[in-house]
């Protein structure tokens, strides 16, 4: 399929990843330096913080290894006009949740954004259904099994 | 025999009418989600386990021994009918049986893995049954020392068996690990890595990581190549039924399979896949008909698929006994008995026996609901696999959110479920395998736990570790397998993983 190995060039995803985790081994074990509560008997809260940073920390080297040594098996093209309407849509529904919208409203915005980005072209019919699914998921969820799910102006009409 | 009358006993609590509607309902969800293409058992749990909130513990452990193993029938059912496994325990069955579902042999490949699913079942619930008190037993003498040994030789064994390098399943479980960190530290209240966000205090929900792992993950992997590989429902041709001879020739692979799955699943190694391939090998090798082979041999349907239901149910083994889980989906099913407050292990025999044999006993019943509703209803499965995609994965998001809001309606949570979901999309498509994060998630902080208990016994010092000889022998065998695969290799492993 590909003969990278042979060119010598370093792997990009494979250099972003051993980045993430030499940063994560220093975040985890900056917190673990900064912590205020020590333990009298054994160890304290702070070793095995300790313990994940050092590992975090050679894995990170193991990836830069890797990086230059063929590096990550390489992934096929990405559809982003997919990516870019599924994003919208988990968006939408933080954006609906945390702005009080309600349970149905964000399972509507989900349900015709996730279709979209699957290639329907009936973004209304769509969002006609995920308010029907939605309010029947509230209604099931709190009849039925007695929990509530977040409200927003629709759920409080029923 | 004090087995024999535990289970008896057992029987008498899952037998209730309301815990016998229990495990219908669980069997039914099961394998309406499970046969979704995308979705394995393991996500089938964790987006069913809101709904088990607010039953009692009994409950809803029986109703989720039948999601269990209705995610699992569901899960083979679509990889014989359009070659879409949902999990890597599935590959073998799709091997063969997608081939013998395009020659028109659905109905009986779809019957042999369901007959031999229960036959598996059956005999590795048995195994289970049985093994269990006497496992119990050794597991009570079990100091910290030995549990944490047991944890760190499941982290290597976990993150060695899935996907096809190690360097990327040991950097998915520290992942996970990391993630377990995250939150107030149990024994002392110091908070650990939470940035003054206070959502993070209680720490990382498993089901939110499973979930967005598994759900999202998959969502948008499928998304961003879907113009790629559209996928095709082979439509069931013919007699549903196996005939003579696909009995003559289904009943030996159902109990080999058997044979591999029980004793591996129940190892705290952990995956199914090992199983279902030694077996498929093993039937390529013993088969009488070996043209056809690779073009749909029943063998290569039944053999596999009774190693994955046997290795299911061996994964229950050190989940039960030990507390230990093996797999994604025992990890998911550990974090729901922890809902309840219970700790699976020697203990929980000893308190709640009603419950233990009650859960043991109803995936004997769940296993006979399976195989009589199933067959049965397979022309309604068929029907959900052809729900168009744009609208399966809408509601795959809808119940992954839901499930999200039920456990904590939250932004954070939900960010947190977003983050996941990006994660999985991009391991999957470097191919790093996901499961050992959920599994270091949960067990990263048991083993933490285990590790100071011993070394609070120990006044601190580490070599208790190493001068008791369970702990000793388990954590040589944890460093014998984390360095194999690298020496063996050697230098080719790059080339490998290249192919």
């Amino acid at each position: 399929m590909n003969q990278d190995v042979t060119t010598g060039r370093a792997d990009r995803p494979a250099l972003v990843v051993a980045l993430l985790l030499l940063v994560a081994a220093a975040v985890v074990a900056r917190d673990a330096y900064s912590q205020t509560i020590t333990s009298n008997y054994g160890i304290g809260p702070n070793a095995m913080p300790y313990v994940v940073s050092v590992v975090l920390g050679v894995l990170g080297l193991a990836h830069l290894f890797v990086a230059f040594r063929g590096g990550l098996p390489k992934p096929e093209a990405v559809d982003r006009n997919a990516i870019l309407w599924l994003t919208g849509g988990l968006i939408g529904l933080i954006a609906c949740i945390g702005l009080g919208g309600g349970f149905i409203i964000a399972t509507a915005i989900v349900f015709s954004f996730t279709a979209r980005s699957f290639g329907r072209q009936a973004l209304a019919i769509d969002f006609g259904i995920g308010i029907v699914l939605g309010l029947a998921i509230f209604l099931m969820f709190s009849k039925l099994l007695q929990l509530t799910l977040p409200s927003g102006p629709l759920e409080h009409l029923l | 025999m004090d087995t024999f009358n535990a289970l008896m006993h057992g029987f008498t609590v899952a037998l209730e009418p309301t815990k016998l509607l229990f495990a219908l309902v669980g069997v039914f969800l099961g394998t309406a989600v499970g046969v979704l293409p995308g979705i394995g058992p393991a996500l089938t749990v964790a987006l069913l386990l809101p709904v088990t909130f607010k039953l009692d513990p009994a409950g809803s452990l029986i109703m989720f021994a039948g999601i269990y193993y209705g995610g699992m029938y569901g899960g083979s059912t679509t990889a014989i009918l359009i070659n879409a496994p949902g999990e890597s325990a599935s590959l073998a069955t799709a091997l063969e049986g997608s081939k013998m579902a395009k020659a028109g042999r659905g109905g009986p490949a779809l019957a042999t893995s369901a007959i031999g699913s229960f036959v598996a079942g059956t005999i590795a619930t048995l195994g289970l049954a049985f093994l269990a008190p006497w496992l119990v037993e050794i597991a009570v003498k079990f100091g910290p020392w030995d549990y944490f040994g047991l944890m760190i030789l499941a982290f290597v064994t976990v993150s060695a068996t899935f996907g096809d390098s190690p360097l990327r399943g040991l950097t998915s479980l520290a992942a996970g690990v990391t993630l377990g960190l995250i939150g107030i530290d149990r024994l002392t209240g110091q908070a650990r890595l939470t940035f003054g966000v206070p959502e993070l205090l209680d720490g990382v929900e498993v089901t939110t990581l499973a979930v967005g792992l598994f759900a999202v993950g998959e969502a948008l992997y499928v998304a961003s190549k879907r113009f790629r590989d559209p996928e095709e429902i082979v439509p069931i041709k013919g007699s549903l039924w196996m005939t003579k001879e696909d009995w003559k020739r289904s009943w030996a692979p159902w109990l080999r399979g058997t044979a591999f799955g029980f004793p591996i699943g129940a190892l705290p190694a952990g995956g199914a896949e090992v199983p279902t391939f030694l077996s498929y090998s093993t039937e390529r090798k013993l088969c009488k008909y070996p043209g056809e082979f690779g073009n749909g041999a029943i063998e290569g349907v039944a053999g596999p698929e009774a190693a994955n239901n046997a290795s299911a149910a061996g994964t229950l083994v050190p989940l039960l006994t030990l507390g230990l889980p093996t797999s994604a989906t025992a990890a998911i099913m550990l974090a729901g008995f922890q809902q309840y407050g219970l700790n699976p292990g020697p203990l929980l025999f000893a308190e709640r026996p009603d419950l233990v044999w009650g859960l043991i006993a109803s995936l004997f019943i769940a296993n006979t609901m399976l195989v009589i509703i199933n067959l049965p209803l397979i022309g309604l499965w068929v029907r959900l696999l052809a729900i168009p995609q744009p609208w399966l994965y809408a509601g795959i998001l809808v119940f992954a959110a839901m499930g999200t809001l039920a456990v904590k309606a939250s932004v954070v949570e939900l960010s947190m479920l977003f983050v996941f979901g990006f994660l999985g999309f991009l391991m999957r498509r470097y191919d790093y395998p996901v499961a050992p994060m959920v599994v270091g998630l949960i067990l990263g902080p048991m083993a933490e736990a285990q590790l100071r208990r011993a070394l609070q016994i120990s006044l601190g010092d580490p070599m208790i570790l190493l001068e008791n000889p369970g702990s000793a022998i388990l954590l040589g065998l944890a460093f014998i397998g984390l360095v194999a695969p690298f020496v063996m290799s050697g230098l080719n492993r790059f080339k490998a993983s290249e192919d």
